[in-house]
């Protein structure tokens, strides 16, 4: 008997299998929103996430807002300084927190790689002010920033900007389950309160 | 080679488990309340894209490509999982997965793994190998958990535990360290929640399925709601993913077609709460160790089947269990398999490849034959063709002497011949005597043979033809 891999490849090419045609792309790959902010703030929003808007040069003053009296809040060392706004207990992943002290904080603050205004989806990446996976989903709390720059309007679009090779997460609203009657029940396992701050 | 655990030993055929599930009035109920539900918010998402109809025609081109190409697909896809650090496996069948998982755990030292919900390893009976090794499977989906602790079997792909109700849940939640004060859903989440959270945060190994699996980039899809998915994607040392080897993609490209059939199908939702992508090992973030299982169990012989492999295009999104009007009856338990509803009336039977099995074989008749599933299904899996395509297979399976096969030649005789077919038609009045209201309901044998199973309408008093020759012969 040869080794489990060949046997399997054996037997698929042991069956004729014509190949077919070319795949039809005629779905759209780009939609188009007028406001794609609005959109983006209306869908999360269907999710019972809570989003706020800020210009740009109001931003720490945002965050200080939607912090205040959280207590301790674990952020990415990479955030822009000015997100580290005073008042607020910081706790920085630098040197890597542990999984016990990721229980213990109230909240995280991250950034995101991009977000989807069709779905109101936001993806992390690992990349810039977004960190480790763990530190997005262990604390309760969750506040993230997405930029106006740093939104598109379809999935087709969200796919061709990421970049497969690190560890990818789509988050669309807080975590949620609808195991039972098929109802959906926002909070479970992820952080249970889910806030958006959308800039510009 | 063992028996195939993809449908369960010992059940009951379907129309004899039919039968009793039609007889529970709160299972009815369940599964009516929640399938109308889930229709209705289907529909409505489905209808905001004007492009559903070529993305499922894109989706189902895509995995047609993947079936032709599959050896070369999974080649590739073992390339870039290995030059990301991970390790592939390959495993013929239930057994060898199994063993492949059990020895991967034992070697991390450890007697517990948390698991996220994944239908191929419910498929080959992975908990319960791993039980027999010594091995506690923890499940963290909130169904699996209802399913787990209720010492139940699952009912449904995507929600398995649909069958209970949240009184019942609350019962079943009774036995928790912290059980549920109310049946409020949010309360039994939250003790879900409580639950779990020390298993999460002391588990050394983790068990996943897969989505997808895409061959270009070595990424591996998990789509979920909970979070339960993302802790244990993120926080042991070690990950064990069993993906069915249907499950490549060959280019990132194609998550944009699927990443928006499969939530819209399955919860209903634009997008489902959480997905997690990871290629290989990120080091510094998540598990520092990562194996792929691809699985066969059934999937090439499947693919050998001109018309019953179509069932591999399945993304077990479980739109057709939820507009079926089958399954909506008799719930998921009553066919006898991990893969319930439409699409596992056409996939069990054809993994577990035994069409001489009784339970099997009669997975092929659990249907109407009223084409919803089809309309629904994302990657467009002409179910009732390949129903009947494997209903054809079952008679030939039981050869040329049952009743069946010998009432069909018998048929065939008196077709053949006018005075024979008209002296069957006379003969077929006389049932008439036996008929009440309208309906024949027990005919002598052998027509006691339909008629236990349905109502025969009865048959006129004079046939067409000879109708026909007093009128206007």
């Amino acid at each position: 008997m040869g080794s489990a891999r060949d046997e399997i490849l054996g037997r698929i090419r042991a069956v004729d299998r014509p190949a077919p045609p070319p795949v039809p792309r005629d779905y759209e790959r780009a939609r188009h929103a007028d406001d794609p902010v609005e959109l983006l703030a209306e869908r999360i929003s269907d999710y019972r996430a809570t989003v706020y808007r800020a210009a740009v040069r109001e931003l720490p003053y945002r965050i200080a807002e939607r912090l205040d009296g959280r207590g301790r809040i674990a952020v990415p060392p990479d955030v822009p300084g000015e997100w580290r706004v005073p008042g607020v207990a910081w706790l920085p992943d630098d040197p890597p927190l542990g999984v016990s002290d990721m229980e213990e904080v109230d909240g995280v603050l991250s950034g995101c790689a991009l977000a989807i205004a069709e779905t109101g989806t936001i993806v992390l990446d690992a990349g810039p002010a977004q960190g480790r996976r763990v530190l997005t989903l262990v604390p309760d709390y969750h506040l993230c920033v997405v930029r106006a720059d740093q939104i598109v309007v379809s999935v087709p679009e969200a796919i061709e900007r990421l970049d497969p090779s690190g560890p990818l997460t789509f988050i669309s609203g807080p975590s949620a389950t609808s195991d039972i009657e098929l109802d959906r029940v926002e909070g479970v396992h992820g952080p249970r309160t889910l806030e958006v701050l959308l800039v510009g | 080679m063992g028996r195939n655990p993809v449908t369960w030993l010992g059940s009951p055929t379907f129309p004899d488990a039919a039968r009793r599930a039609l007889g529970d009035t709160q299972l009815r109920g369940n599964l009516r309340k929640a399938t109308t539900t889930i229709r209705g918010k289907r529909e409505s998402v489905v209808a905001e894209l004007d492009d559903w109809e070529e993305l499922r025609r894109a989706g189902e081109s895509i995995k047609d490509e993947v079936l032709a190409d599959l050896d070369t697909q999974l080649e590739r896809l073992e390339v870039a999982v290995t030059e990301r650090g991970g390790v592939v496996h390959w495993a013929r069948d239930a057994d060898e997965a199994n063993r492949i998982v059990l020895d991967l755990v034992q070697e991390e030292d450890t007697d517990e793994v948390v698991k996220v919900k994944s239908m191929a390893t419910a498929e080959i009976g992975l908990n319960e190998a791993l039980a027999d090794g010594g091995v506690n499977a923890i499940e963290t989906d909130l169904a699996e958990v209802i399913v787990q602790l209720g010492d139940d079997r699952p009912s449904h792909i995507l929600v398995p535990a649909i069958h209970r109700n949240r009184a019942e849940i609350k019962e079943i939640f009774a036995q928790m360290p912290e059980p549920p004060a109310s049946d409020d859903p949010r309360v039994l989440a939250e003790a879900a929640r409580k639950y779990l959270r020390r298993k999460f945060l002391s588990a050394k190994v983790a068990i996943s399925g897969a989505n997808f699996g895409v061959a270009d980039t070595g990424s591996i899809v998990v789509v979920e709601s909970e979070g339960n998915g993302r802790m244990c994607l993120t926080l042991p040392e070690t990950l064990i993913t069993v993906m069915g080897v249907e499950k490549v993609l060959p280019r990132w490209q194609d998550l944009e077609v699927f990443l928006q059939l499969l939530p819209r199908s399955s919860t209903a939702e634009r997008m489902n709460p959480y997905t997690s992508i990871w290629s290989g090992v990120t080091p510094g973030d998540g598990p520092q160790k990562f194996h792929l299982v691809l699985l066969d169990n059934g999937r090439t012989s499947t693919l050998a089947d001109e018309v019953g492999r179509q069932a591999l295009r399945c993304i077990r999104c479980s739109a057709c269990l939820n507009v079926c009007p089958v399954y909506e009856r008799t719930g998921g338990q009553a066919y006898g398999s991990v893969y319930p509803g439409p699409i596992g009336a056409i996939l069990a039977p054809q993994l577990a490849g035994d069409l001489h099995d009784e339970q099997t074989a009669s997975l092929p008749y659990a249907s109407s034959l009223c084409g919803a599933c089809y309309e629904v299904c994302p990657v467009r899996i002409n179910i009732p063709e390949v129903l009947t395509h494997l209903r054809a297979e079952v008679v030939e399976a039981k050869g040329k002497r049952t009743p069946e096969a010998m009432a069909m030649s018998a048929a065939a005789w008196v077709f053949g011949d006018r005075k024979r077919y008209e002296a069957a038609q006379k003969a077929g009045s006389l049932t008439r005597f036996l008929a009440r209201g309208g309906t024949l309901s027990s005919l002598p044998w052998p027509g006691s043979k339909w008629t236990d199973t349905r109502d025969a309408p009865v048959v006129p008093k004079e046939s067409f033809r000879s109708w026909w020759r007093r009128n206007r012969g």
